[in-house]
């Protein structure tokens, strides 16, 4: 037998998968997925998908990028080639700012990115959702939820029967 | 079909008509032109330029100064409108975000190339080297390089993150082995999960927030590059606001040609309706007024200051030999703009094209005026002198018009100009509706 990677259900419309999702949480199912055209309001809140640390990562990158321009800055206006301009503090800390915000805000960029590339999943050339029927519409007018096969309450017979309880446009098995 | 599907068959199918070929044709010539500027330039040195002492910054600081100034606005656009939950962001965003991305790549290259040794620009940057040389951080030159990095970088980063999707739903559109794998590397497996839209949208939200505050920066930086400097005219706190307000003037305007443009020649009167148009005409009334009022305040602090050079210098932009740009410059970015004013002056395009583009030559010219009326009449009598460009420096500022517009048009070609996923949800909750 091959192996499953899930089972999925074709919607129409977002409500109807929002609908679709919300049931099957209610049956007791943790590992569902939902592929849709556009972003789905409160979809994340039904499928359980725990807040991103995005922001945080950002927040460090960031920092870390604003304390390393200042440090590097510091180092090398005060210890490795200090130069008297006028008598001014080789620290000068107020014109060591321009260049440590800009770092922040490029750190924290750069970051982000790769934090939300890590957190989706990417860059991944191949994903056994490609295999589904149809997916290519996912990004146009289709709406799937996928039960994935590791989810402990998903039993290969009555997985089906549930998912066509839902009304959905067609049920399919996903293999891995 | 949806707006969607449309704007995708424009970026898959291609045929963008023979009014796409002549532009790119005209914009690659200009590019070519620039490219042999570049080389001439590297064989001879500034000196081909009309620049000499004391007026040592002309043509190509202006021109770095304009086309950065125009990249300011496309960032802008996207995150403070994306910030402030304003539906009609959709239609505007993406070719705004490239038109940011090309105007910065353009002013990019003039600092460099006015370096004099363009091939040492990297001792900008901090690295080790066997001369154990640091740049000066107490300089805005310097600043000024950090912060178009970033910005450069961060936009490009931006503009990417939005297409993701596009890319993916083009990929799964296109019908050839070729733009498949075109699209699909770009996409980067993109399968439009709940939790890659849950990430995406936080993503998006905290570059935007980045954003705008960035741009802000940048331009001030730029602004700096003057103030520093003790000329009068130049040696000025009220610069960065001024510098600001410029840029996002300039380039609204630049983003209102474009929309127009766009709107006309590929039929989306649908998508970039004159609602668009309205609301970018007002924005472009509002920061025309801040700039009209950083004039103003020019000329009071020049009287405030009692610094006898001060005022000697706002005089000499009133009547002196380059008094014609100044007049020129308030002509086009202070009086061609009271038009807006009126409803049915923005509701004709006509009057929007010709007013957006007059802002984007006045804007030009203030920034050549600003440069050279602080220049040429130096502390010392003795070491006046005028500035008269030459033939390369027209083909530095055309050139870059041209590299621009190669880059944008390239883009219209392979890319699609509004967000295709935006639009179906803006269709999808405006269906929803009773």
């Amino acid at each position: 037998m091959t192996r499953i990677y899930g089972y999925m259900a074709q919607f129409d419309r977002p409500e109807s998968l929002l609908q679709a999702a919300r049931a099957l949480r209610n049956l007791g199912y943790t590992r569902l997925e939902a592929h849709t055209p556009y972003p789905v309001e409160g979809l994340a809140e039904v499928l359980g998908i725990p807040p991103s640390r995005i922001p945080r990562v950002m927040f460090a990158g960031g920092l870390l990028a604003a304390l390393g321009t200042l440090a590097i800055q510091y180092y090398s206006a005060v210890f490795n080639y200090p130069i008297n301009v006028g008598g001014r503090p080789d620290a000068s800390w107020p014109a060591f700012i321009p260049a440590a915000l800009e770092m922040a805000l490029l750190g924290a960029s750069l970051c982000g990115v790769v934090a939300m590339l890590r957190g989706s999943g990417l860059p991944r050339l191949h994903h056994p959702v490609f295999d589904i029927e149809g997916f290519d519409r996912a990004t146009r007018d289709a709406h799937f939820l996928v039960v994935l096969s590791d989810d402990p309450r998903c039993d290969e017979d009555s997985i089906v029967t549930e998912l066509r309880a839902l009304n959905p446009l067609r049920v399919g098995r996903v293999p891995a | 079909m949806s707006a969607a599907d449309i704007v995708g068959s424009l970026a898959l199918e291609r045929r963008m008509g023979r009014g796409w070929a002549i532009a790119f044709a005209v914009a690659v010539a200009l590019t070519v032109l620039l490219g042999v500027g570049i080389i001439v330039l590297l064989d001879r040195g500034v000196g081909i330029w009309g620049i000499d002492v004391p007026v040592a910054w002309a043509f190509a600081i202006a021109d770095y100064v304009w086309w950065i100034a125009m990249g300011m606005a496309g960032t802008f656009i996207s995150a403070a409108l994306y910030l402030t939950r304003q539906g009609w962001r959709t239609a505007l965003n993406r070719y705004a975000e490239a038109m940011t991305v090309f105007a910065v790549s353009v002013s990019g290259l003039f600092p460099i190339l006015h370096l004099g040794r363009p091939w040492f620009f990297y001792w900008l940057a901090p690295y080790p080297n066997r001369m154990a040389l640091w740049p000066q951080w107490r300089s805005s030159l310097l600043w000024d390089f950090f912060a178009i990095s970033a910005y450069l970088l961060v936009s490009i980063l931006y503009f990417y993150l939005g297409l993701l999707p596009d890319l993916a739903a083009l990929r799964d559109r296109a019908t050839t082995r070729g733009t498949q794998l075109f699209y699909g590397l770009l996409a980067l497996g993109w399968r439009a999960e709940a939790r890659q839209w849950d990430r995406f949208q936080t993503l998006s939200a905290m570059l935007a927030g980045l954003a705008v505050p960035l741009v802000f920066s940048v331009h001030s930086m730029v602004a700096l590059d003057f103030s520093e400097g003790l000329l009068p005219g130049w040696h000025s706190t009220i610069f960065p606001p001024f510098f600001v307000a410029g840029a996002l003037f300039s380039g609204f305007a630049m983003a209102l040609v474009l929309a127009i443009a766009l709107r006309s020649y590929f039929g989306l009167g649908s998508v970039i309706t004159g609602r668009h148009l309205d609301n970018l005409a007002k924005v472009l009334l509002a920061t025309g007024l801040f700039v009209a009022y950083s004039y103003v305040c020019e000329v009071f602090f020049a009287f405030y200051s009692s610094d006898q050079h001060e005022i000697r210098l706002t005089l000499n932009r009133f009547q002196g030999s380059y008094a014609w740009t100044y007049w020129v410059t308030a002509f086009c970015n202070v009086g061609s703009i009271q038009l807006l004013w009126f409803p049915r002056m923005r509701a004709n395009v006509v009057v929007l094209l010709t007013v957006s583009i007059l802002v984007v030559f006045g804007m030009w010219m203030e920034r050549f005026m600003l440069i050279v009326t602080s220049l040429y009449r130096d502390f010392l009598p003795s070491s006046w002198g005028m500035f008269y460009p030459t033939r390369w420096d027209f083909v530095f500022l055309f050139g870059s018009i041209g590299l621009f517009f190669a880059l944008f048009l390239l883009f219209l070609r392979y890319l699609p100009m509004v967000s295709m996923f935006e639009l179906r949800k803006s269709s999808h909750s405006e269906h929803r509706r009773p």
